[in-house]
């Protein structure tokens, strides 16, 4: 087994070898997945468990904007209406976007790096199962008395403590516990990719997806800890008399603020770097040419996470900082589109004079460039603080998070299911009913956000439940946009199953142009990826 | 030579109709100097946006119709290029360092909070707001709540909606035109945002801090805005109304509010009848208490108690009193004896004993409110 594997023809040879060799399969029922240490089966879970999350938060986005469609309260109480928003945003960050990467991570780091499976593979399952409870506590408070969370996704100070809830102390301690997680899925990629690479993949010939996924989970470690030392000091000031955020005892509550934000920002990257990643495989394979700047990629999203621990303050502009403060957090701010401009032009650099083709990942990818550099330019605009502070908690501010966070974060996940489904399922999904899938997501998505700029920029605060008459227009364009997203991910679900019965056997390279080690594996990949190290060679990895 | 004419009109037709379509689609210019600046600064950085924008997707949308595999085209093999990969970084470079200038301009402008001709102290209570136009002598100061009046009616859809549905308050801050006004901008409770559009400033209230802001109004007028920060569940229902006055008027008006004061004052000391408590009361009620307690009384349990029949309006009539002028800590009854005067207690006290079938049978006057919590009730 020690000739290069880079044929389909030798890698069915080896996945013959692999069960001649002793190997087990998974086990039966349940136990499965309950037990399971394998990184596919958890890659799995992960992935069912955030687009059941996706739905959840999707469903609770729909009913904000029924509500929304018309002035006047039609459906909802105020106080359920702040419900519904704050558990959609922290469902869509904590339960959708970061677990699908989680997902992605698990299945692709041992394949991208030759390794049999993650290196801590009992942390694995226990990451995993974290989150069905995390997730389950703090959705069952909302049929608490009093309700569930209602105080923004930020959860400020004082609004989260002295005048929360009394279901806040379960919110707490479901943000524990996702944190724990998110630690704990980080360490063990960071263990994986740095212990168990194939001999001869030194760092610099890592696959995009890793170095992206390395520096997230870098940036992962070193700001969930902050994020639990927030709800610690919340919590402390809930029950045990501490004024940490509180005026009254001598606390601060903008101290909040700056403590959430230094986790907050890193967060804005650890949901966007792996997307970065996920599109540089893409573009490459469907243009059928390599990426065109491999290193100041790896720089580009090296300066990335470093800036983003140094921006944090720019989500708080109004807060009433010293003018030095406000001029630091500006510039810092303005700087990342520097690093964030070479990743869009080395990607149509790497279109440019390809031989492209477009398959339903290609469309997602390419849609990602163009969305989510749209998303960077209202960030650019967002800097600028004098014009930040018009723009600041209105509905601008939600068009240009959506922006980055749908059709970009959310679009990356699902180019990435499209082009690695053939490698998880040994199918084909079918091409025709991914398309439709693509172009319904994407006018959804663009007749629901677009319109937000507008009516942020004529002045809709942000997290209200009703407005004023002159937003009625754009507030319905919006309402119908939304739930033409919203059921055009039900047929993501039925592109999926659909491809899962009934698509066509998949060979193991599926695209032509697409390379790593991964496709050197048979379709589907073997239950342990890598036995044996595989060869690295410049054609699967970066040269 | 008509057609000609025609064709003018018709443009100039359509000219307006953008216009007009433009300030809703577009950020408000405003009316202050700060205003315009801001505007000004959007409007550049949107600009750069747009063609930086067409630059980098007209490359993109051209290599994808030119390099398709389905137009025949082969697939170059080049990649990396250091001098491409500088010029990338460094034009944007550039360009951003351009865009830093105007703005840190504008920004060390609107931290000019020296030099004012008065100051008036915005204080953001849920979910209303408080001004206090602050002056050395404290008999020349005065204060009030400034709060939605938009019927519920219109809100449950169940009466047609105003021309400024949700954007209409009982009492507007009143500030002259054409001299320099400072705010000091606080909050009682939670966090809340004070925003007016049109003058381009806007501040969170933060409570503990005292945040400053500052405009100068040119033109007299009435411009609205609204709380930007999350404060709980009526977030949505607490609107900022300035009026914007002719110096002189002002000036008439603020000696009007001074005396108004200082008769109040006294009326704290007064003798009420108990309907006239029972009519007072229910006015108190209906702008402190109802958006939580409701309008029948009936709370929204737990976390807005009922007052029917409850412990507090039919026990004890001073734990009653202690109770609004202390609040709770730790839930979401304020302290209301910051916000209301010994009159307003006393009738509010009268009105939650003697509504809803209630009837404690006893008589609150404003006196009792003083002797009880003598020293700690609100001046004005």
């Amino acid at each position: 087994m020690s000739e290069v594997i880079h044929t389909d023809h030798h890698a069915a040879d080896y996945s013959v070898d692999q069960h001649a060799g002793g190997q087990h399969g998974p086990e039966k029922g349940l136990a499965r997945w309950l037990f399971t240490t394998n990184h596919k089966d958890i890659g799995t879970m992960y992935l069912w468990f955030s687009f059941l999350m996706f739905l959840i938060g999707g469903v609770m986005a729909l009913i904000v904007r029924s509500e929304l469609f018309q002035p006047g309260l039609q459906f909802l109480k105020p106080e359920f209406f702040n419900q519904m928003t704050t558990n959609h945003g922290l469902i869509m960050v904590f339960g959708a976007i970061m677990p699908a990467f989680v997902g992605l991570a698990n299945w692709l780091v041992p394949m991208q790096v030759g390794a049999p499976d993650m290196a801590l593979p009992r942390m694995n399952n226990l990451s995993f199962w974290i989150l069905p409870f995390a997730f389950g506590i703090m959705i069952w408070t909302l049929f608490s008395d009093g309700g569930g969370p209602n105080f923004g996704w930020t959860f400020y100070a004082p609004l989260s403590t002295t005048y929360a809830p009394d279901s806040v102390t379960y919110f707490i301690f479901a943000v524990h516990m996702m944190g724990a997680s998110s630690i704990m899925g980080s360490i063990n990629i960071i263990a994986t990719i740095l212990n168990m690479r194939a001999p001869g993949m030194t760092l610099m010939k890592m696959p995009m997806f890793i170095w992206t996924w390395l520096i997230t989970a870098y940036l992962l470690l070193a700001v969930m800890p902050v994020l639990a030392g927030a709800v610690t000091m919340m919590l402390f000031d809930i029950h045990f008399d501490t004024s940490f955020f509180n005026a009254a005892g001598g606390g601060d509550p903008v101290m909040f603020q700056h403590i959430f934000w230094f986790f907050g920002h890193p967060e804005v990257y650890i949901m966007i770097l792996p997307a970065f990643g996920i599109v540089s495989h893409i573009i490459p394979a469907f243009a059928r040419k390599q990426l065109f700047g491999y290193d100041s990629m790896v720089y580009a999203v090296a300066s990335i996470a470093f800036l983003s621990f140094i921006v944090w303050a720019h989500h708080m502009f109004t807060v009433g900082m010293p003018l030095a403060g406000q001029l630091f957090f500006m510039y810092s701010t303005m700087l990342i589109a520097v690093p964030t401009g070479v990743k869009v032009f080395n990607w149509i650099s790497t279109m440019w004079k390809g031989s492209m083709t477009f398959e339903t990942p290609m469309l997602f990818a390419i849609a990602f460039v163009v969305l989510f550099t749209m998303g960077g330019f209202s960030g650019l605009m967002l800097a600028i603080t004098p014009a930040d502070y018009q723009y600041h908690d209105t509905y601008f501010v939600v068009a240009h998070f959506h922006y980055v966070l749908v059709p970009g974060a959310l679009f990356s996940i699902i180019a990435g299911v499209y082009f690695w489904f053939p490698k998880w399922t040994g199918k084909m999904y079918s091409e025709s009913l991914g398309k439709i899938h693509f172009w319904l997501s994407f006018i959804g998505v663009n007749v629901t956000f677009f319109p937000q700029h507008f009516s942020g920029l004529a002045g809709m605060p942000r997290r209200v439940p009703d407005y004023a008459l002159q937003f009625a227009d754009f507030n319905m364009v919006s309402s119908i946009g939304a739930f033409i997203f919203g059921f055009s991910q039900l047929f993501f679900l039925f592109v999926i199953l659909h491809g899962i019965k009934s698509g066509k056997p998949a060979v193991a390279r599926p695209w032509e142009g697409a390379r790593g080690l991964e496709w050197t594996l048979p379709s589907p990949a073997p239950y342990h990826s890598f036995t044996h190290p595989p060869v690295v060679t410049d054609a699967e990895v970066h040269g | 030579m008509k057609q000609v004419g025609t064709f003018a009109s018709v443009l100039g037709a359509l000219l307006l109709v953008s216009r007009s379509y433009a300030d809703e689609l577009n950020m408000r210019v405003g009316v202050t100097d700060i205003s315009r600046q801001v505007y000004d600064l959007h409007m550049v950085i949107f600009w750069i946006c747009v063609v930086i924008g067409a630059i980098v997707f007209g490359v993109m949308f051209w290599s994808i119709v030119n390099h398709r595999r389905s137009a025949g085209h082969e697939a170059a093999q080049f990649h990396e290029s250091t001098r491409l990969e500088i010029a990338w970084t460094v034009v944007p470079t550039l360009i951003l360092i351009i865009m830093a200038i105007p703005a840190t301009q504008v920004l060390i402008a609107m931290y000019d909070t020296g030099g004012e001709d008065m100051n008036v102290e915005v204080r953001g209570y849920q979910w209303k707001w408080e001004y206090k136009y602050l002056d050395d002598n404290f008999n020349q100061t005065f204060s009030f709540f400034s709060a939605l009046t938009t019927p519920q009616d219109e809100i449950q859809n169940r009466a047609a909606k105003g021309e400024f549905y949700l954007l209409e308050v009982d009492n507007r801050l009143r500030i002259p035109a054409n001299r320099k006004v400072r705010f000091l901008v606080t909050s009682e409770d939670v966090i809340h945002a004070w925003w007016v559009p049109d003058f381009g400033i806007k501040r969170d209230a933060v409570p503990g801090m005292l945040n400053e802001l500052w405009t100068i109004v040119p033109e007299p007028g009435i411009y609205r805005g609204q709380c930007t920060e999350l404060c709980g569940k009526d977030h949505g229902f607490m609107p900022i109304v300035v009026e914007v006055m002719e110096e002189e008027a002002f000036d008439a008006w603020y000696d009007e509010q001074v005396k108004l004061a200082a008769i109040r004052r006294e009326a704290i000391s007064q003798v009420l009848t108990t309907d006239e408590l029972m009519h007072e009361g229910e006015q108190v009620y209906s702008r402190f208490c109802m958006s939580c307690h409701q309008v029948n009384g009936q709370g929204i349990p737990p976390a807005f108690p009922s007052l029917v029949d409850t412990a507090v309006t039919t026990g004890a009539r001073d734990d009653h009193i202690r109770l609004i002028l202390d609040g709770v800590a730790g839930s979401a009854m304020q302290a209301f004896g910051k916000q209301l005067d010994a009159r307003q207690v006393a009738a509010v006290v009268q009105y939650e004993r003697h509504a809803w079938g209630n009837n404690a049978g006893d008589v609150t006057q404003p006196a009792d409110v003083v002797n009880l919590m003598a020293g700690q009730y609100r001046d004005l």
